[in-house]
């Protein structure tokens, strides 16, 4: 079970490198969908016996993160007709080489840290760190507005993944309504995005800077 | 009765939602609203409240939060059907919908007795407020709430983040990882340190972002700034005060597990920031809305301090913190009046309000007095009792700066308000005062008036709840 545990994570570590990498909006949606995926298979075989309410918390996580966000999010990027082009502000091989060695970071990082028997050697840990710190890049380095809200959401699945070491700790319902808070604050960011692709014809957030101090 | 504090406003918020009414809403909010204080007065005088095996309990902090909270939504509830009124042509669907859901959701995060749902309520309360700002659908509040909801968001991720590594502290310490308060103070002392050290920075950045405190501020200015009146005056009063009991409730588990010291100092070095960084903003600043949002902030910091400080200053934060909501609603809505007045809230163009809209200018002044901590307003009390607990633990470095940087933001905030307020208007503004309806001052006046009997007397059952609250909050 470890070892497919820790494969599937493998895999969101490298599609944190594809959503740095990649240069088109449309591509970085699906990656992070992808994301939800394969995080929501993580979430139904890391918590050893598979109960019913793992099983649940599994298939909304792999509903929202990987249908239903992407599908709103898809919608609003077709409703604004922006380019395509992701034109971060720093560029992609640089973002990646922080990604990168943020990652290996991550995993030297965890190595040093006092972990519960259970974990040590296991990539639970490194993953969410690394995954948390390319949300963060992703947030502040791309200049559109509907990128940033990918960003904020590769942000949730790092911690989601920090939240799958505490077997138990959270009740069943706390995790539907986190998933749930996760649903409307996309949505939310959704028709935000559309209003400011409507207000200033673009979704580039370096022109939302009206209000500063004189 | 702890559920129906959560349920009873949102099935109001569902049914404005689903009326097509666009004059009845704002009356079923205040109706709503004032069923809602009914409910939570009930609740209060219950010796115990409690739902769902204990996920739910109103205990004296909660009390405290939810009874200020409730006074404050019932004012801006009062406020809101003349203030709408004046938008007739704007849907106030969302708005009205929005605010009532609000109510529940501070229900919600007032009797959270599990981190993860104290998370949930806070985010929910994060995104009810939302469209609140973006009311006037102007290319400056969508940048406001854009930037509103991307840093809130994120802040309340890494508080998210921080309650797992919470977590994981029990979990390594060898106990069974669960974030009920309850269990968490009983496994507090065997938490392992180096998590729980991590656990506390992370969720003091995270919660601090939502409260507003300097650095991660950034977003208040612009929110405040942009807001309507009536959400100026729940962020700065309600949500804030929603984020500093997830902060306090943190620090319940810090001094629970003996790392009072260790959670104090950052808070007090956050909450000297953030007193600085108002000091050094609201001088000069132009634009009153704004100034607003420095002053929230400054108090943030003046409440992290309070706790910092530890001692008799805890009860003084808890008190502050019941001030500051009542005084930042009296300040918001009179503050929204002159926005209206005027068609701009800028100094350059607003001088001399007490000639036009003298109500509202006569409580704006009121209000800014109260807020800097001027006798005998409720402000001046708690910040003395602060400096006064200060000094005694032997911050005397921290009493003293304390007492410079309100003095500072004290004249920054004098030289716009009295602008403002008196200015003269080059002699030659003959515009005849505005007719000020009733219902869009006795709201703020009787806010301010509560804070003005704070200062003279805090009545009996509120001070033991203080003193319940703060009892819980210090190391012996």
């Amino acid at each position: 079970m470890t070892a497919l545990v820790d494969s599937l994570l493998i895999l969101v570590l490298l599609l944190n490198f594809f959503s740095l990498g990649t240069t088109r909006v449309k591509a970085l949606i699906n990656g992070s969908a992808a994301q939800g995926v394969v995080i929501g298979f993580v979430a139904l075989f890391s918590q050893g016996e598979l109960t019913v309410e793992t099983a649940v918390v599994a298939v909304s996580a792999v509903t929202l993160k990987g249908i239903v966000i992407p599908r709103l999010l898809l919608r609003a990027l077709r409703d604004v007709r922006i380019r395509q082009n992701i034109e971060p502000f720093i560029d992609y091989v640089p973002s990646l080489l922080m990604g990168a060695v943020g990652s290996g970071l991550a995993i030297l990082f965890a190595n040093t840290l006092p972990l519960a028997p259970e974990h040590e050697g296991a990539l639970l840990v490194p993953t969410s760190l690394s995954t948390v710190l390319t949300g963060f890049l992703l947030l502040t380095t791309r200049r559109k507005a509907i990128s940033q809200v990918i960003g904020y959401l590769v942000l949730e699945n790092g911690v989601f993944i920090l939240g799958l070491t505490l077997v138990g700790a959270m009740p069943f319902l706390v995790e539907l309504g986190v998933l749930l808070d996760l649903l409307v604050g996309i949505f939310v960011m959704g028709i935000m995005v559309n209003h400011i692709g409507r207000e200033f014809s673009s979704l580039d957030t370096s022109r939302l800077a009206q209000l500063k101090e004189e | 009765m702890a559920l129906a504090l959560v349920l009873v406003p949102w099935c109001f918020a569902a049914v404005i939602f689903a009326i097509r009414g666009q004059r009845a809403r704002p009356y079923l909010v205040a109706a709503g609203t004032l069923v809602q204080a009914i409910l939570v007065l009930i609740a209060l005088f219950l010796p115990e409240v409690t739902a769902i095996e204990g996920w739910l309990r109103l205990d004296a902090l909660g009390r405290l939060v939810l009874g200020t909270t409730t006074v404050l939504l019932l004012a801006t509830a009062v406020y809101l059907p003349a203030y709408l009124e004046q938008h007739p042509t704007k849907s106030n669907r969302g708005f009205c919908t929005c605010m009532m859901a609000f109510a529940g959701v501070v229900g919600l995060m007032t009797q959270a007795y599990h981190l993860g749902l104290l998370w949930v309520g806070l985010e929910a309360s994060t995104l009810a407020v939302a469209p609140l700002i973006y009311f006037h659908r102007t290319p400056r509040s969508l940048e406001a709430v854009w930037k509103y909801l991307l840093i809130g968001s994120v802040g309340i991720a890494l508080a998210l983040f921080g309650s797992f590594l919470l977590g994981y502290a029990v979990l390594h310490g060898g106990g069974h990882p669960s974030l009920l308060l309850p269990d968490l103070v009983a496994s507090a002392p065997r938490m392992s340190r180096p998590w729980l050290h991590a656990a506390l920075l992370v969720l003091l950045v995270g919660y601090g972002t939502k409260m507003g405190l300097a650095p991660m501020h950034t977003w208040k200015p612009d929110a405040y700034g942009e807001a309507p009146g009536v959400a100026g005056a729940l962020l700065a009063g309600a949500v804030t005060n929603c984020a500093f009991l997830a902060v306090l409730r943190v620090h319940r588990v810090a001094v629970a597990a003996g790392e009072a010291d260790f959670a104090r100092r950052p808070l007090l070095a956050l909450g000297l920031l953030s007193m600085l960084v108002a000091g050094i903003f609201t001088v000069r600043q132009k634009d009153y809305k704004r100034l607003l949002a420095y002053s929230s902030v400054e108090h943030m910091g003046i409440l992290a301090i309070g706790i910092g400080i530890g001692g008799g200053a805890v009860f003084g934060a808890l008190l502050h913190m019941v001030n500051n909501a009542l005084a930042k609603g009296t300040l918001f809505l009179t503050a929204g009046n002159l926005h209206r007045a005027f068609g701009s809230k800028s100094t350059d163009q607003v001088r001399g309000a007490i000639r036009r809209v003298p109500a509202s200018a006569a409580l704006l002044l009121a209000g800014f007095f109260a807020i800097t901590g001027s006798p005998p307003f409720g402000p001046f009390l708690s910040e003395l009792t602060i400096v006064g607990a200060a000094i005694d633990r032997g911050h005397i470095l921290v009493a003293g700066t304390f007492l410079a940087l309100l003095a500072a933001v004290f004249v920054g905030m004098g030289a716009t308000m009295l602008a403002v307020v008196q200015g003269n208007a080059d002699g030659t503004d003959s515009t005849p005062p505005v007719r000020e309806p009733v219902a869009l001052v006795a709201p703020a006046a009787c806010l301010l008036c509560l804070v003005l009997l704070l200062g003279l007397h805090v009545p009996e059952p509120l001070a033991a709840l203080l003193r319940e609250a703060a009892a819980e909050l210090d190391a012996p």
